[in-house]
């Protein structure tokens, strides 16, 4: 590696911009004859729309239009669509309900969308939209998914009975009862994955523009993927085709799934552009929409079963899992709790036999979808919460009933999908207990029992699946899009070069560490590197970046394209320095004949590309090349997490004391860029463990709905993280790599838990341990925190 | 934000001139901007008292202790003088909010408000301390009348506090996991003839001074006094963050740990 090269701890080239407050978001650009977007939501949970008396706002001041749910399905503006098509056991189709971007005669989750207003001003829209009556019928909601399908509940879509959307199922059902019947011991647990609100920096926003001469729109937005969101806008909502619809997703201030859909904000302010005659219309959440229509994640409630045989080796593993998706089908909503989530159930572990049924559920809540991890932080939760449970009541070392049952011959197949291609799981557990001093825990347990404080440790050895793909593979599970990447390497004539990604970057560092690769290829400084993501005009397709993609995919197209520009360089040096092409050599910014002291400059030969002057014949001049990368495989990132805790029993304030990851990502571009992500990701499951919840009562209206009631892991919450990597290479692709964007906000969960119920000395707890839950688990036992625990009761009312 | 009128007092005098019916005086803006800002108030005028001279700052005369209304919390947590006469007042400071909410929130204007969460009002009673307005002065057990309430008339101006410094004092407070603001803040001062101890973020009723607490550590100013003490759930606030029987058990946690830590 050269000094700016693979596996170099480059300083980020974006930082520049980011820290001095350049930046650039889609709420910092602006368009002449900008007009505002203010929408009309619902305040209530569930109810029938009776009548809009919009004619005393129309007429006030800077309004140029107010248009509701019928104007825009009577233009033609197709309904939102969930695009992952997921059949039910029976064989049947999801039941998917409509979903029209303003509600036509049906509000299903309060801040569902009634009405638009166009203003010229902020204030004037606002006016304005508080001045827009309408007159509801209220109808009993739901929140809870468990009683959302009992008979009787509220219905919010006639195409879902009992509002189920479906019953799917994995794994062989008959074969687990079986083995699980014949065990020698089984463990059974009730978990709850809680629901969580992403809370990126920058709340979502658009601009959309239309030229009225060229019949063309612009949409500046806060996305992941600008290319999907043009082929969703175009081929699903015809709100233009896709030659006039330019989609741009400048500078995004942080994505963590939330930035993946289309949201009926985008698509409201492209139609009513035209409609309203207006040149542009710009829409940027405030933090209260923030919270009431990103897509939250997670919301799972669970049972599990597992079997094992007199040696403690896993016979089978049995899992009843109800999701709920809220008031709509988002984008990607039914493959997070199936194919994302259930394929990763049999984790680090040889298990022979696995089944689970999945049930998707309507309720009066936000659309739930994908959140950092998506699906795989709820399997890693069920199986590092079971594993450590099944040590307890076995009354064997966690740690030694997790080796027992390792996988430790690659390739595996597991009975759920996924074939893992490599890995060493002891690895990343010895590295994680030698690290975390695992030996000497009583001792330190001894001084914080001499303090009047509890303390435990717990780990997680997770692993999940990155770089979503093959595009065969996803479509025949009903993926409506391939999941593949492209990218193009364009050299200037001066040898300067611009890589154009379909990947997206949001806070992943593309622009340092995809330039990384140019500078290891052809020696040249990473200055000399331009990435260009984000522009639907300026890249030619890409699918954008969420499940850790942009690595194992996005950057095995680049490498890919990379190898052609390489190929045609050489070819060109070879002519103009008349040696075999076998023998030229790329390398810091020279291209060398082998064994000689010919060369030429880098430059030189671009240059030669494009005067074609001197090529070889029948080649075309320039150099620029283009590829498409589709994987074999997903890839496969493992580690071992161990947390330690202290517990006030006085006030059940849990301290994390010291948190260890070791972690297998296989090649590794730029460390200090992974480690920010192990960071960042360790941050979240810490928020998920001990803080962060979205709570509904009853009505359906979301109690933790600001960060007055929702809170946020802050920097005091966190100890310094100790990370460490353990590498085997990812054999599915060029460069060896496997993704870290979520492994953090996967592993740690339930690294945090087990932590807590070794200091308790009892599994009564739930997520979020927050100080309150922490309290009355100590004082109340193991069934301290379930009378005010939702799903404990839910629970209990199902197997009624 | 509604449309409102701005105004810069520049006396007492002035800023009760325009108050009016709807109008709202502005300190530090830290409660009122936010309420404002989520369209929750929508005061007719905002008049700004920070231009007014003779509000700001702080007097230490050995024991005696004022406070000016416009003085920022982060006055009251770096002032040497006043941390030496009374430690607890100025650490209570320092733990307000944000260094943000720290530079422009004033103590003035958290009395005047008396959010049930607010940190002030605890040690105001705690103090005894004497409220001083543009029109009287009054003492904290008279001024703190429920959550929200106080005893100034409309119009009325804070302009300063004051009281005697004590022996021994402490303040200890759970913060809210999300807010960070008191679910249960405990100031105890110890004044030699008698201990007096104020109770904030915990109460349906706002701050109040538990008397079986005070009588208890008038007898004998140890954490360990406070063993037999009972605080009644049924006065306690209760929601997601916890509920009326965490918020009693906090909040004598909170006072055995303000006793422990009082010098």
């Amino acid at each position: 590696m050269g000094i700016e090269g693979i596996g170099a701890r480059v300083l980020r080239k974006e930082d520049k911009r980011f820290i001095t407050g350049k930046g650039r978001y889609t709420d910092d650009h602006n368009a002449a004859g900008q007009h505002v977007a203010v929408f009309v939501r619902s305040p209530h949970a569930h109810a029938k729309i009776k009548g809009i008396d919009r004619a005393a706002a129309e007429k006030m001041p800077g309004i140029a239009a107010i248009f509701d749910g019928k104007q825009l399905t009577g233009d033609g503006i197709g309904n939102i669509i969930c695009g992952w098509m997921v059949h039910s056991k029976d064989g049947s189709p999801m039941n998917m309900g409509a979903w029209s971007a303003l509600a036509t005669d049906t509000v299903r989750y309060v801040g569902d969308a009634v009405c638009v207003v166009i203003g010229e001003t902020m204030a004037q829209a606002r006016a304005a939209a508080e001045a827009v009556e309408i007159d509801y019928e209220v109808l009993p909601a739901v929140v809870s998914a468990v009683e959302a399908m009992k008979d009787g509940a509220p219905q919010l879509h006639p195409e879902a009975a009992n509002n189920i959307i479906f019953d799917w199922e994995i794994g062989e059902g008959e074969a687990t009862d079986t083995a699980i019947e014949g065990a020698a011991h089984t463990v059974s647990i009730d978990i709850r994955n809680n629901r969580l609100v992403p809370n990126p920096m920058e709340p979502r926003s658009a601009l959309a523009e239309y030229d009225n001469a060229e019949e063309h729109f612009t949409l500046h937005t806060t996305s992941q993927n600008p290319h999907v969101a043009r082929l969703v806008l175009s081929a699903f909502y015809q709100v233009a085709p896709e030659n006039k619809l330019r989609v741009i997703a400048p500078d995004v201030g942080g994505g963590f799934g939330a930035k993946i859909y289309i949201y009926p904000e985008e698509i409201v302010c492209l139609w009513a552009a035209r409609k309203a005659g207006v040149s542009a219309i710009k829409w940027t959440a405030d933090r209260s929409e923030a919270f009431m229509t990103d897509a939250h994640g997670r919301d799972h409630v669970s049972t599990a079963t597992m079997g094992f045989d007199e040696n403690h080796k896993i016979v089978g593993f049995k899992i009843d899992t109800v999701a709920n998706l809220g008031a709509y089908m988002s984008l990607f909503s039914s493959a997070t709790p199936t194919y994302l989530y259930a394929t990763l159930l049999s984790g680090q572990y040889n298990i022979p036999n696995i089944h689970a049924n999945v049930k998707t559920v309507y309720t009066n809540t936000v659309p739930v979808d994908a959140y950092r991890g998506a699906g795989r932080p709820e399997a890693t939760y069920l199986v590092e919460r079971m594993m450590t449970v099944a040590a307890r009541e076995l009354g064997i070392d966690p740690v030694d009933l997790r080796r027992k049952n390792f996988i430790t011959s690659f390739p595996h197949q597991t009975p759920v999908i996924m074939a893992y291609d490599a890995g060493d799981f002891n690895a990343s557990l010895d590295a994680a207990m030698k690290e975390s001093d695992y030996a000497n825990f009583d001792k330190r347990r001894a001084e914080s029992e001499a303090n009047g404080k509890k303390r435990g440790i717990g780990m997680s050895c997770y692993i999940e699946a990155c770089g979503i793909a093959p595009s065969a593979a996803v479509g025949s599970l009903g993926a409506g899009v391939g999941l593949w990447e492209s990218a193009e390497v364009r050299v200037n004539p001066v040898g300067t070069v611009e890589i154009l990604t379909g990947s997206h970057s949001h806070g992943q560092g593309h622009e340092t560490t995809f330039a990384q690769l140019v500078t290891e290829r052809f020696g040249l400084p990473k200055e000399n590197v331009q990435v260009v993501h984000g522009d639907t005009d300026k890249v030619q397709f890409g699918m954008g970046t969420y499940g850790s993609r942009s690595g194992a995919v996005g950057m095995s197209a680049i490498e890919k394209a990379l190898d052609k520009v390489e190929a045609k360089a050489k070819k060109i040096a070879a002519h103009m320095l008349e040696a075999a092409e076998g023998d030229i050599e790329i390398k810091d910014g020279e291209v060398l004949v082998k064994g000689t002291d010919k060369k030429l400059g880098w430059h030189e030969v671009c240059l030669g590309a494009y005067t074609g002057h001197n090529l070889p014949e029948d080649m075309e001049p320039g150099l620029k090349e283009g590829a498409f990368y589709d994987p074999t495989n997903f890839t496969f990132p493992a580690g071992c997490y161990i947390c330690e805790v202290e517990v006030d029993p006085d006030t059940g304030i849990t301290t994390i004391e010291q948190f260890v990851a070791a972690d297998d990502f296989g090649r590794i571009i730029n460390p200090m860029i992974v480690e920010g992500q192990v960071h960042g990701g360790l941050a979240q499951g810490i928020g998920q463990a001990l803080m962060e919840n979205a709570v509904y009562d009853d009505e359906g209206q979301l109690i933790s709905a600001s960060y007055m009631d929702y809170q946020m892991p802050r920097a005091e919450d966190l100890p310094d993280f100790q990370v460490s990597h353990q590498t085997t290479l990812c054999p599915g692709n060029p460069l060896g790599i496997k993704g870290c964007g979520e492994a953090g906000a996967i592993g740690s969960p339930p690294a945090v838990i087990n932590a807590i119920t070794d200091a308790l000395g009892h599994e009564g707890i739930t997520m979020p341990a927050s100080p309150h839950n922490v309290w009355k688990a100590i004082h109340g036992g193991p069934n301290g925190t379930n009378d005010n625990n939702q799903f404990e009761r839910h629970i209990t009312d199902a197997a009624e | 934000m509604y449309e409102t009128n701005y105004h810069r007092a520049d006396s007492l005098a002035d800023a009760a001139s325009k108050i009016g019916e709807e109008g709202k005086y502005l300190s530090g803006g830290q409660t009122l901007l936010p309420t404002m800002k989520q369209r929750l108030a929508a005061p007719s005028d905002l008049i700004d008292l920070s231009k007014i001279n003779g509000l700001s700052g702080i007097e230490v005369n050995g024991k005696s202790v004022k406070i000016g209304a416009m003085t920022t919390h982060a006055e009251v947590a770096n002032h040497s003088g006043l941390r030496d006469a009374c430690h607890a007042i100025s650490e209570m400071g320092g733990w307000i909010g944000d260094p943000h909410v720290r530079h422009r929130g004033t103590i003035g204007g958290s009395i005047a408000n008396n959010d049930p969460a607010a940190d002030y009002p605890s040690a105001m009673l705690a103090l005894n301390a004497t409220i001083h307005t543009d029109q009287r002065e009054i003492a904290a057990d008279d001024f703190f009348t429920g959550m929200f309430d106080t005893a100034l008339k409309e119009g009325e101006i804070v302009t300063a506090v004051s009281f005697t410094a004590p022996e021994k004092c402490g303040y200890e407070k759970f913060r809210n996991p999300a807010s960070r603001y008191a679910m249960a803040g405990v100031f105890v001062a110890h004044h030699g003839d008698a201990v007096r101890v104020g109770v904030t973020g915990a109460s349906s009723g706002g701050v109040y001074r538990p008397a079986d607490m005070e009588e208890a550590l008038s007898d004998n100013f140890s954490a360990d006094a406070l063993d037999g003490c009972s605080v009644d759930e049924g006065d306690m606030l209760s929601d997601i963050h916890g509920s009326a029987e965490y918020r009693a058990h906090l909040v004598k946690v909170m006072a055995k740990r303000a006793v422990a830590a009082a010098h």
